[in-house]
Parts: structure tokens; C-alpha cells; sequence
């Protein structure tokens, strides 16, 4: 379980965005979470809780926004999302590909902010 | 009451751990040594693959390891009867091992002496996953003792692994493993990922999978001189 970390580097990436921007009123961090990028909601979510605590960010929420694979297919010549990490095989039409464009995002994507 | 307002970041949360990988991944190429580190469960061989790896490399090239471990030594004295250079990164509580923790061990090393770098990661099929540690190539090992579906439960590794290696092959018969399963389920997560079927105890399969990490190599160093 790595969930406590990532969740701390989260309250750092946070924190340190919201003082470059003069010290920003944050009430939810906004993460966008790749399916294959090995975390576990779940376990980030309670994780989260903790690592805030004694930072400016307690008593922020977390708010998970999940980012499904998207694939290219060499066959169709289309992006496809897949239904399942499970088969890296388009949905359509059943080729393999390995050309992998979106899926292992990590990142904050933006700070809710009281004004 | 005030109305909540977005504000764009767009920060990847790995970002201090992709910067490091990208630096040593380029410190890799420029030494030309080949750094491939192993991911795999616990208990799945990683270490008999590895110091016969060491021992059968060692009349060609210069091959040393760095082997991350929870709390004990164990491995690293295993590896060391291979007579490699061998050092220990211990993650004490630590799931995984981090691009920093492998900068840190590398200080005093001479890369340039090196044709082989392996990187042994903690036992674990999860956390290793999200983390680059600038390697050039990532093998993952299962087992025939654990079951032909491990890609399946665990499609998130297989998927960031280069070429896979399955071990123990003495014992497959024994657990009826079947090899056609297990090879569609990993060409399912990774398609079109090369396949190497061992067993270290008695030496089967070692030297094509060996042969083959001789040419990454030569690969390699083809490219950086070009």
C-alpha cells in the first residue's frame, strides 16, 4: 500500500501550488486518476484524510475524477476507450494495441477555492 | 456565501519522482550500462533468477545489483555469492523503491565500469508500478506455482513491464501450469510482450533470456554512439 504516500505528495503538490498563488483559501483539491496508474481510490480517499491533518489543507476534500485508458487502434485508426485494464484490445474491432494515450494520469488538477 | 471558484494546477503528483528517473535514465545512457530492474510477488524467484543471471553474465560482463528489501540483508548476501559488486537499498516500512532511493545508492559508483545494472524491487505487484526509476528496461517475473491469471489480478504491472519471465519452470508439470493460458493472459495486458519461460534451479531457458538481454545492450550502446 502506497496510497499514504502519494497521498502526502498530493498535499504537498497542493500546498505548494495554492502559496505560489499567495496563499489560496482551498476547500477541495481536484485529482484526476488514471486507471492504470497502480493507485487505489479507496485506500487515497482515507489515506488523504490523514495527510492533511496539522497542514492548512485539513478538513479539504478530496475529489477523485477516475480517467479511463484510451488506446489507439492501429486497425480502426480511432481512439477508443476500454471497458477493462484487463484487455488492452480494441473495443471495436478486437486488434491488440499497446499505443496507450491516456490512462496513467496522477495529478492535480485544480484548487477549489473560498473567496 | 461565497461561490467556490476552480482554479487550474494541472501538477503531476510523481512529478519529483519523473524528473529524478529522466536524469538517471539519461546519466544510464551516457555510461552505457543497461540498468533492468525486476518486479514481481514476493516468493516468485526473483532472486535465484537474479544471482544465476550475475554469476552466468559474469565471464562476458561487467554486472552489478542493487536489491531492495523491507527490513533484511537476506537477498543481498545471496547475491553476493555471485561475487557482483552487490548493494542493499532496505525501504524499512517502504512498499516500493523511488528513483531517489536508487540516486542515493548509486553515490561512489563508477557506471562507466558497467555493462549490466540490475535493480531488484520490494516484492510487490502494486506499488512498484507508479514509480520510473529511469531504467531501461522493466522485466517482470511470475511464477508456474502462482497461477496462470497473475496478469489478469494484476494488469497494471504487466502492462508497464517490458518482457516477462516465467520461473520455475522445473515445477510446472507438478502444478499443471498451463502455458497457453498463461501466455494469453499476459499478451491480453501487454500486447506483444516477450515471453521467457526458466527455471534458474536448472539452468532451462537462462541463456536465451540472457542472449536477449546481451542484445538490448549492444542496442543500446548502437543507438548512443550513432
Amino acid at each position: 500500500m502506497h496510497e499514504l504516500s502519494i497521498a502526502m505528495g498530493i498535499v504537498d503538490a497542493a500546498l505548494e501550488e495554492s502559496e505560489r498563488r499567495g496563499g489560496l483559501q482551498v476547500s477541495a483539491v481536484h485529482l484526476r486518476l488514471g486507471a492504470l496508474s497502480g493507485v487505489v481510490k479507496d485506500a487515497l480517499l482515507f489515506s488523504y484524510e490523514m495527510a492533511c491533518q496539522h497542514t492548512a489543507l485539513q478538513g479539504t476534500r478530496l475529489i477523485v475524477e477516475d480517467v479511463p485508458v484510451v488506446v489507439f487502434c492501429p486497425r480502426c485508426q480511432e481512439k477508443r476507450a476500454l471497458p477493462s485494464i484487463q484487455s488492452f484490445t480494441c473495443p471495436e474491432c478486437g486488434a491488440p494495441t499497446r499505443d496507450i494515450l491516456q490512462g496513467k494520469e496522477l495529478e492535480v488538477f485544480a484548487l477549489e477555492v473560498e473567496e | 456565501m461565497s461561490e467556490p471558484r476552480l482554479v487550474e494546477v494541472r501538477r503531476n503528483v510523481l512529478k519529483q519522482n519523473d524528473i529524478i528517473a529522466r536524469a538517471l535514465r539519461e546519466q544510464f545512457r551516457a555510461t552505457g550500462v543497461f540498468v533492468v530492474s525486476l518486479v514481481s510477488s514476493p516468493g516468485s524467484g526473483k532472486t535465484t533468477f537474479l544471482e544465476k543471471t550475475l554469476t552466468q553474465l559474469q565471464p562476458r560482463y561487467r554486472v552489478a545489483a542493487l536489491v531492495g528489501d523491507l527490513a533484511t540483508e537476506n537477498d543481498a548476501v545471496r547475491l553476493a555469492r555471485s561475487k557482483a559488486p552487490v548493494k542493499q537499498i532496505t525501504t524499512g516500512t517502504l512498499c516500493h523503491l523511488e528513483a531517489a532511493m536508487v540516486q542515493g545508492a548509486l553515490i561512489g559508483w563508477e557506471l562507466p565500469q558497467l555493462d549490466f545494472l540490475f535493480i531488484e524491487n520490494v516484492g510487490n505487484l502494486v506499488c512498484p508500478s507508479s514509480y520510473d526509476l529511469g531504467e531501461s528496461l522493466r522485466l517482470v517475473l511470475m511464477s508456474v506455482t502462482e497461477g496462470e491469471d497473475k496478469p489478469l489480478k494484476y494488469p497494471t504491472i504487466f502492462n508497464s513491464a517490458d518482457v516477462a519471465v516465467v520461473t520455475k519452470n522445473d515445477l510446472a508439470a507438478a502444478v499443471e501450469f498451463d502455458w497457453n493460458a498463461a501466455q494469453a493472459n499476459i499478451q491480453a495486458v501487454r500486447p506483444g510482450m516477450q515471453v521467457f519461460r526458466v527455471s534458474a534451479k536448472t539452468g532451462e531457458g537462462m541463456d536465451d533470456c540472457l542472449n536477449f538481454l546481451g542484445q538490448r545492450l549492444a542496442e543500446q550502446r548502437a543507438v548512443v554512439r550513432m
